[in-house]
């Protein structure tokens, strides 16, 4: 590592904690230590905090009532009750509706599922990122028991339009969960209203601790709980709650649902110049997804002819951090199923690196980016054998290796 | 973030011979953009002497695959091809104080350059054995494409089974889902594609075997195992059969294999179907038979 003052670029794989939140953490792992299922003294401070958390997480997602919001572990809890809550309360209904590029919370337990027979019903999108219409609409039928898609994508922050989404489900009475990791906290979420009958988030991502989530779960749905046991939670998901998680994801939210006014726009800017820098900067890159619509704080570049890891290695030697959906971080041999999924050319989707901003990203974080990475990738070139080093520019014939 | 070796991160920091190498006279292109990597090794070579004077590497990949082309570069300079070509990936691995068992296969991609450029250089042509499926076990290594020929070619239908033939899932556990899910693959394929007809005679219980047919029948179940453990730079041989009981010997790396047991009970299991008839597999030494290995008991 550098000297200079760490750049923290991956703030959709986590967050830091905000000072307030840890504040309000704190008497809760400390004096406050009551179950808040108690009866006594002790647990009834406790069992205040955590309907204040609720009704702080309604307020941030714009839903109805708090008692639509019910705390989890995390997302992938969440998700993986929403699911199998649908398919679990509508037996004869034997199908499953998600699209290619979800988060593995989503993506593994539907193929799980397909393995136990369910239709999971795939739905694919194109080279932008954007969600086949046609085929989800022609997935539609009574025949669905639940349909999960993410709001924003997780590596390229683009955007399916869930609201719109969420409508044509009623048509059919078909369950809706969108699992909205990836907006929360960084664009407003009014589910009031909307058709949205579920939705997961993560207190990490925006700011909060990890180890705790929430499902929203609208008012009247039919539900089944994954976890059974005591009456936590009106008897949604059983065991004891991690009240301080609960407290710190509630002040996280707080501060999210004000940050939105206040810094997205900072944000944004930021990363529109970070984005063009390196665009100017370093010829044959790309953005991948759908620069047009998604998330302010996310930028995903692919470098061609690089390779992930090396770029993010060498990064990391200056004190930067980002990260790439290629094969070598994650330990497959295949590049990132987003990447995939868009038909990005396998050239440059195993050198796509996301940066993801947060309200602590400055001025200085981006210009060092702007700085040190087009001479790694310059570096990273001259040893590629898809690039011609005299020219500077990819071999005219391209690089055939064998085994290809 | 990888925990790789001081030694890796020195050789992806300050690579060695990261260039081709100008007037080469063998050249090595490997690797599958697909799977991320990509190498193509240059080397000018004395034909007096069959010397590697030059060596030089273009690599497009992860840290560990540049540390990987770099180490190899530095190993074989001043090697004639005849040295070169005893080097293994393991050797690659160990010059560079280990690699992660998800990265081995960037140890792999250096040797295969090595031979591509080494084949090349000779003229010759280079088989194709190349096949990477996803990886399982990480414990020993074992991919899916593996399990899956293992699987096929032995007819197993159960997980303990992939374990004895394969070593997979026989350290840690955490795979064993995996291998289930490979398993049924392979049993569904199996179940589409119409019935093999077994290659080995039926036995019937009630006729005695013929001392030379027993040899014939476990020498064939033993030719089915062989591919394994050679593929594992082993192999075992049949020394004697007495009544249920059958001698063999494990040789080269399976001889003090700490697997060993495990691959007794793999060809134990093998060789009580063939005959029929419940076996118990002794291993011997090399050469001894059971008629010699009762004088010693005595």
């Amino acid at each position: 590592m550098s000297e200079a003052k760490p750049v923290y670029l991956d703030n959709n794989a986590t967050t830091q904690v905000a000072v307030p939140v840890l504040e309000a953490m704190l008497p809760f792992i400390s004096e406050y230590y009551g179950n808040p299922s108690s009866i006594h003294g002790f647990g009834a401070p406790v069992a205040a905090a955590l309907e204040k958390a609720r009704e702080q997480v309604q307020q941030f997602l714009g839903a109805e009532h708090s008692t639509e919001i019910v705390f989890t572990s995390c997302a992938t809890e969440a998700s993986n009750t929403a699911i199998l809550s649908a398919l679990e309360a509508y037996p004869d209904r034997k199908e499953i509706i998600t699209s290619t590029v979800e988060h593995p919370a989503t993506l593994d337990l539907c193929k799980q599922l397909e393995r136990k027979g369910y239709t999971v019903h795939w739905i694919g999108v194109n080279n932008k990122g954007r969600l086949y219409m046609l085929a989800f609409q022609e997935a539609l039928s009574e025949r669905v028991a639940v349909i999960s898609l993410m709001w924003a994508n997780n590596e390229t922050g683009s955007l399916f339009p869930i609201r719109g989404l969420a409508e044509q489900a009623k048509e059919y009475d078909v369950l809706f969960h969108c699992d909205a990791v990836q907006v929360a906290g960084k664009m407003p979420i009014q589910l009031s209203g909307s058709g949205i009958d579920m939705l997961s988030i993560s207190g990490h991502k925006f700011h909060g601790p990890k180890g705790v989530g929430a499902l929203y779960l609208r008012r009247g749905l039919k539900y089944r709980p994954l976890f059974r046991g005591g009456h936590q939670e009106r008897g949604r998901r059983a065991g004891t709650e991690n009240v301080a998680g609960i407290v710190g994801l509630g002040k996280a939210a707080e501060l999210a649902q004000q940050a939105i006014e206040q810094d997205t726009a900072r944000i944004r800017l930021l990363r529109d110049r970070l984005e063009m820098g390196l665009l100017a900067r370093v010829p044959f890159s790309v953005v991948t997804g759908n620069p047009q619509q998604r998330v302010p704080n996310t930028s995903n570049v692919a470098f061609e002819y690089v390779e992930g890891e090396s770029i993010l290695l060498m990064l990391n030697q200056y004190g930067i951090a980002a990260s790439s959906g290629s094969a070598c971080t994650s330990g497959s041999l295949e590049p990132s199923h987003v990447m995939k999924a868009m038909d990005v050319p396998y050239t440059a989707a195993h050198g796509a690196i996301r940066f993801s901003l947060s309200r602590y990203t400055t001025d200085e974080d981006i210009d060092r980016v702007l700085e040190v990475l087009p001479e790694i990738i310059s570096r990273l070139r001259l040893m590629s054998p898809y690039w011609d080093a005299a020219k500077g520019e990819p071999k005219e014939q391209q690089f055939q290796p064998q085994y290809a | 973030m990888w925990n790789y070796s001081e030694k890796v991160r020195e050789h992806f920091f300050s690579p060695r011979n990261a260039k081709p190498v100008e007037q080469a006279n063998a050249t090595g292109d490997v690797g599958s953009i697909a799977c991320g990597d990509a190498l193509s090794l240059t080397l000018k070579v004395n034909p007096s002497n069959e010397t590697i004077e030059e060596a030089g590497f273009q690599t497009f990949g992860c840290g560990s695959a540049i540390a990987s082309s770099s180490a190899l570069t530095e190993m074989i300079i001043g090697r004639t091809l005849d040295e070169a070509l005893k080097l293994t990936n393991q050797d690659i691995a160990d010059y560079l104080d280990g690699l992660p068992p998800e990265k081995m296969h960037c140890s792999v991609m250096g040797m295969e350059a090595l031979h591509a450029a080494i084949a090349d250089y000779r003229g010759e042509e280079l088989e194709d054995d190349h096949e990477e499926g996803e990886l399982i076990c990480k414990c020993f290594a074992i991919d899916d494409v593996m399990i899956k020929k293992v699987v096929q070619q032995n007819g197993l239908s159960s997980l303990e089974d992939v374990i004895h033939y394969t070593k997979a899932g026989g350290a840690c556990a955490t795979c064993h889902e995996k291998i289930e899910w490979v398993l049924s693959e392979c049993l569904q394929e199996s179940a589409k594609a119409p019935e093999l007809v077994s290659e080995l005679p039926a036995v019937d219980p009630d006729q005695p075997l013929s001392i030379v047919a027993k040899v014939r029948l476990v020498e064939q179940a033993l030719e089915k195992i062989r591919p394994q453990l050679q593929a594992d730079g082993g192999d075992v041989q049949l020394n004697d059969i007495d009544d249920d009981m059958v001698f063999v010997t494990l040789t080269g790396a399976c001889s003090g294999c700490g697997f060993s047991h495990a691959t007794l009970a793999m060809i134990e299991d093998a060789v009580s179907k063939v005959l029929g008839q419940a076996v118990t597999v002794y291993p011997t030494a090399l050469g001894s038979s059971a008629a010699a290995s009762e004088q010693e008991a005595s």
